[in-house]
């Protein structure tokens, strides 16, 4: 009964919260509610003590996240609106990919909803940060982590961008673009990217049989072999890609260092460097 | 061999060569074949070997395998309208499949695959024998296989989503559509066993299905066991679209598609209509993926797509005209 | 030796008996005319000689193994089914089913085709006939069957007066071959003028076994259908027409 009431109080609240939308805003949020694997990790690494109240389950599975580790002190929520609202935060922080009913219910709940595009390149890492700091009040920790990340990736960053012949391959066929962050952790670690030869920029399905005639120097796999079975994965068992594991010509990498655009992409990007410089070597 | 038999096969031998003709590298056709015959260990002979005639070969077997179960069906049942996918038998190895799929064991035992789908396309086929009774009417029988497909599609979709994996539920697609895209050989040799041990039995059942056209009294005092005819049927069409949906998943209609199409051209007799329709069954299949791959290229549009597309307006026809003669 | 010996024969379905202590033999030359009231039996019986009910007691037929009991006798169906549009001449040689395929086909088709006036429409589609035509047929086809014995169910319900008589002197001409046949009819009138013997059922059983004349009495046809009848002689045969229900 109580929560019903609250919901529908809540609900003639947004009504004239959207009619005042300016309300509140100087002020820091108190409880952040974090509803995505990306969002999470910006929002742990910006957020101060006691400002994310709960994240994302997902956050906490080392497949998908970087800091799995860090996530197991925060309490986990399965992203629906009822126990979201119970939670009570001033902000709820969302991919663009999340469920829309769902945000939008919060939003009609009264809830200050902030919502983060995915990544698509060390560009919109930094911007993230620094956007982040600015939505939780934490511009000054912020702007220390955007400028280190902007450092540390300066001194990676290889002369040329156009050495051995690198392809990414996943489950369901997918390649990355240039125009991705693994594109731009690609070129930054000195590889050209394959994917602009069959041109696919942005990323997309490259057919088997196009990565066999291309003959990739390095065939990059990893990134989102979940557990149990699925039919996308069974593309990696293919005779094609047997055949380039047993030429040495594959390598796995880590999918939770560049799910999201965090400044651990520069984990992917320095074994990434290692790489090149083994394949250089032979 | 008949006029037709012959035109049949020469379709299918041509279409074989264009599929493996057609692919997102695009080769010459002389290339790429003389590459497959005569090529040496490089790039393109791989292609040829691993993707396209795996490919090729596999609409082969399983349009061959649905256009002969489709024929069999419908002799056995007396009835146009019966086809594998229709009655639900599609559906309920595609079931099988993805049991041993998501439990492991076809990892662990790779022949798990095709026995799942096969055991459970049989007791799809038992099941709708069951409730169609011994001369399926067409309404007794739509509803039998709407039935056992909704069921089946249901507990396919439930063991998708309690799969832990997150792509798991999306695959539902695959298992609805078929596809034959990024199969290898290993999945010929793993279905091709199978199809041939299904079609042996329903190819052989031929007079049997033939003195059914006078019905089962006339049938059985003419010598035929309907017994062992029966038998025939259930192993021969579940192994045919077991082993065919366990790799490709369901492509429906070709069982429907075929038989009517070719009925008037083999005097409409099952002994002369059943190989002609796995002719034509691997004939549709070829065209249907060579379409596939040459309309939009760059999706991966499945093959249960554009066979329901050729199929279904003839189901619709087919219904009228059972309507039309007043049938039960 | 006798085309068919059956002994004692009982039938019971869903706990109901049909067919009681049924003992019948059927000998080279008969035309035997099965008849009885609407659910006396007829057509249960012909299945239970044939092995295609379970049945307790003997037949002589039901005993062989299927292809060679189809090779002794051929069986036609009251429920006249054909289910795809396959030419007549395709449907008659159906009948050769239970024969090894030989140089005796083509001819058996031939003579099926020729006896029952179908050679005219040998190549149209048997479903786009008429029902009376789509008879034929499938007298045709059990003719070229080749069996000695012929188990033929209302084989002239449907068929006007000229075709169901042209049909019962095929039967007798085929009786005089030294063919055996059981015919159940509900025409007094083609059983009383075209078969040798008559066998009459009732409730299971049979209550008249013999010549027409001795079958078709005032005092059986009361008992039997409850109909009195008229019986006289013309055109060389005898005439039998059922008059009026007798009130009892």
């Amino acid at each position: 009964m109580s929560v019903f009431r609250r919901i529908s109080e809540a609900l003639l609240a947004g009504v004239v919260l959207a009619a005042a939308p300016a309300l509140g805003e100087t002020a820091a949020p108190e409880r952040v509610v974090s509803l995505n694997v990306c969002t999470d990790q910006l929002a742990m690494l910006v957020a101060g003590e006691g400002q994310l109240v709960s994240i994302s389950r997902l956050t906490r599975d080392p497949a998908y996240s970087a800091m799995a580790d860090e996530a197991l002190a925060y309490p986990v929520n399965q992203g629906r609106a009822e126990e979201i609202y119970l939670l009570a935060p001033d902000l709820v922080l969302s991919g663009s990919f999340s469920s829309l009913a769902t945000t939008e219910m919060l939003r009609r709940l009264g809830i200050a909803v902030e919502v983060f595009p995915p990544a698509n390149s060390f560009a919109d890492v930094a911007g993230q940060i620094r956007r982040m700091g600015e939505i939780l009040g934490r511009e000054t920790v912020a702007e220390k982590i955007a400028i280190r990340f902007d450092q540390d990736l300066d001194e990676l960053r290889a002369d040329r961008a156009s050495g051995p012949r690198a392809a990414f391959y996943g489950a369901g066929g997918w390649t990355s673009g240039s125009r991705t962050l693994d594109g731009e952790a690609l070129s930054a670690a000195g590889f050209s990217n394959v994917a602009e030869e069959a041109g696919l920029s942005d990323g997309g399905m490259l057919p088997l049989e196009l990565l066999a005639l291309l003959e990739p120097d390095l065939v990059i796999t990893g990134g989102d072999d979940g557990p149990g079975f699925s039919r996308r994965q069974e593309i990696m068992s293919h005779p094609i890609l047997a055949r380039i594991r047993a030429a040495g010509r594959d390598a796995g990498l880590p999918g939770a260092d560049r799910v999201c655009g965090t400044p651990h992409i520069l984990r992917a990007v320095r074994r990434l460097a290692e790489l090149r410089r083994g394949l250089e070597a032979r | 061999m008949s006029r037709v038999t012959a035109a049949l096969a020469g379709l299918v031998v041509l279409l074989f060569l264009v599929s493996l003709s057609i692919g997102p590298a695009g080769i010459g056709p002389l290339t790429s074949l003389n590459a497959l015959f005569l090529g040496s260990d490089g790039p393109l002979a791989l292609v040829m070997r691993e993707i396209r005639l795996p490919r090729a070969l596999l609409a082969v077997l399983v349009g061959g395998g649905l256009g002969l179960s489709g024929a069999a069906l419908q002799g056995y049942l007396r009835n146009p309208l019966a086809e594998p996918g229709l009655i639900g038998v599609s559906a309920t190895a595609a079931f099988g499949a993805v049991l041993a799929l998501q439990t492991g064991l076809a990892a662990a035992y790779a022949l798990a695959l095709p026995a799942f789908a096969l055991a459970f396309a049989a007791a799809g086929v038992v099941l709708v024998l069951l409730l169609a009774g011994p001369r399926g009417g067409s309404v007794t029988l739509i509803l039998a296989g709407i039935a056992v497909s909704s069921l089946a599609g249901a507990l396919t979709a439930l063991v998708l989503n309690l799969s832990p994996n997150p792509f798991a539920a999306n695959e539902i697609v695959f298992w609805m559509m078929g596809s034959l895209a990024d199969r290898s050989m290993r999945h010929v040799w793993l279905a091709a066993p199978f199809i041939a041990a299904g079609a042996l039995p329903l190819l052989l059942a031929r007079r049997g299905l033939d003195a059914l056209t006078l019905g089962e009294d006339a049938a059985e005092a003419m010598g035929i066991r309907l017994g062992r005819l029966r038998l025939a049927l259930v192993v021969g069409v579940a192994g045919i679209v077991g082993a065919a949906t366990a790799v490709a998943g369901t492509i429906g209609f070709v069982g429907l598609v075929v038989p009517h199409v070719l009925r008037p051209l083999t005097g409409a007799r099952p002994s002369r209509l059943l190989p002609a329709s796995a002719l034509g069954g691997a004939a549709l299949v070829l065209a249907a993926d060579i379409a596939v791959r040459v309309v939009l290229p760059g999706e991966d549009l499945k093959l249960g797509v554009v066979t329901a597309l050729i199929g279904a307006p003839v189901f619709l026809r087919l219904i009228l005209m059972t309507r039309a003669e007043g049938a039960p | 030796m006798s085309l068919l010996t059956l002994r004692s024969l009982r039938v019971t379905l869903r706990n109901r008996p049909i067919l009681n202590d049924i003992s019948l033999q059927v000998e080279r030359g008969e035309l035997v005319g099965l008849i009885g009231p609407n659910g006396a039996g007829k057509t249960t019986l012909l299945r239970a000689a044939l092995g295609l009910v379970p049945s307790s007691g003997q037949s002589s037929l039901a005993d062989l193994a299927p292809r060679e009991r189809a090779r002794a006798a051929a069986f036609l169906p009251q429920a006249r089914e054909i289910a795809w549009p396959i030419a007549v001449e395709d449907v008659v040689a159906l009948g050769r089913t239970p024969h090894a395929p030989g140089p005796d086909d083509r001819n058996a088709v031939e003579a099926a085709l020729a006896r029952t006036g179908l050679l005219d429409l040998r190549r149209r589609a048997a479903t786009r006939l008429s029902g009376g035509e789509q008879a034929r047929v499938l007298i045709a086809r059990a003719l070229a069957q080749e069996a000695p014995l012929l188990l033929a169910d209302e084989p002239a319900a449907g068929l006007d007066p000229s075709h169901a008589i042209s049909t019962m002197k095929v039967f007798r001409a085929l009786a005089g071959e030294g063919h055996g046949l059981v015919v159940t009819l509900h025409d007094l009138g083609l059983a009383a003028r075209h078969c040798t013997r008559l066998v009459a059922l009732k409730d299971g059983c049979i209550v008249a076994d013999g010549p027409p004349s001795e079958v078709l009495t005032p005092a059986r046809m009361r008992a039997i259908f409850g109909v009195t009848a008229f019986h006289g002689e013309a055109d060389g045969g005898p005439v039998f027409q059922p008059l009026d229900v007798t009130r009892d």
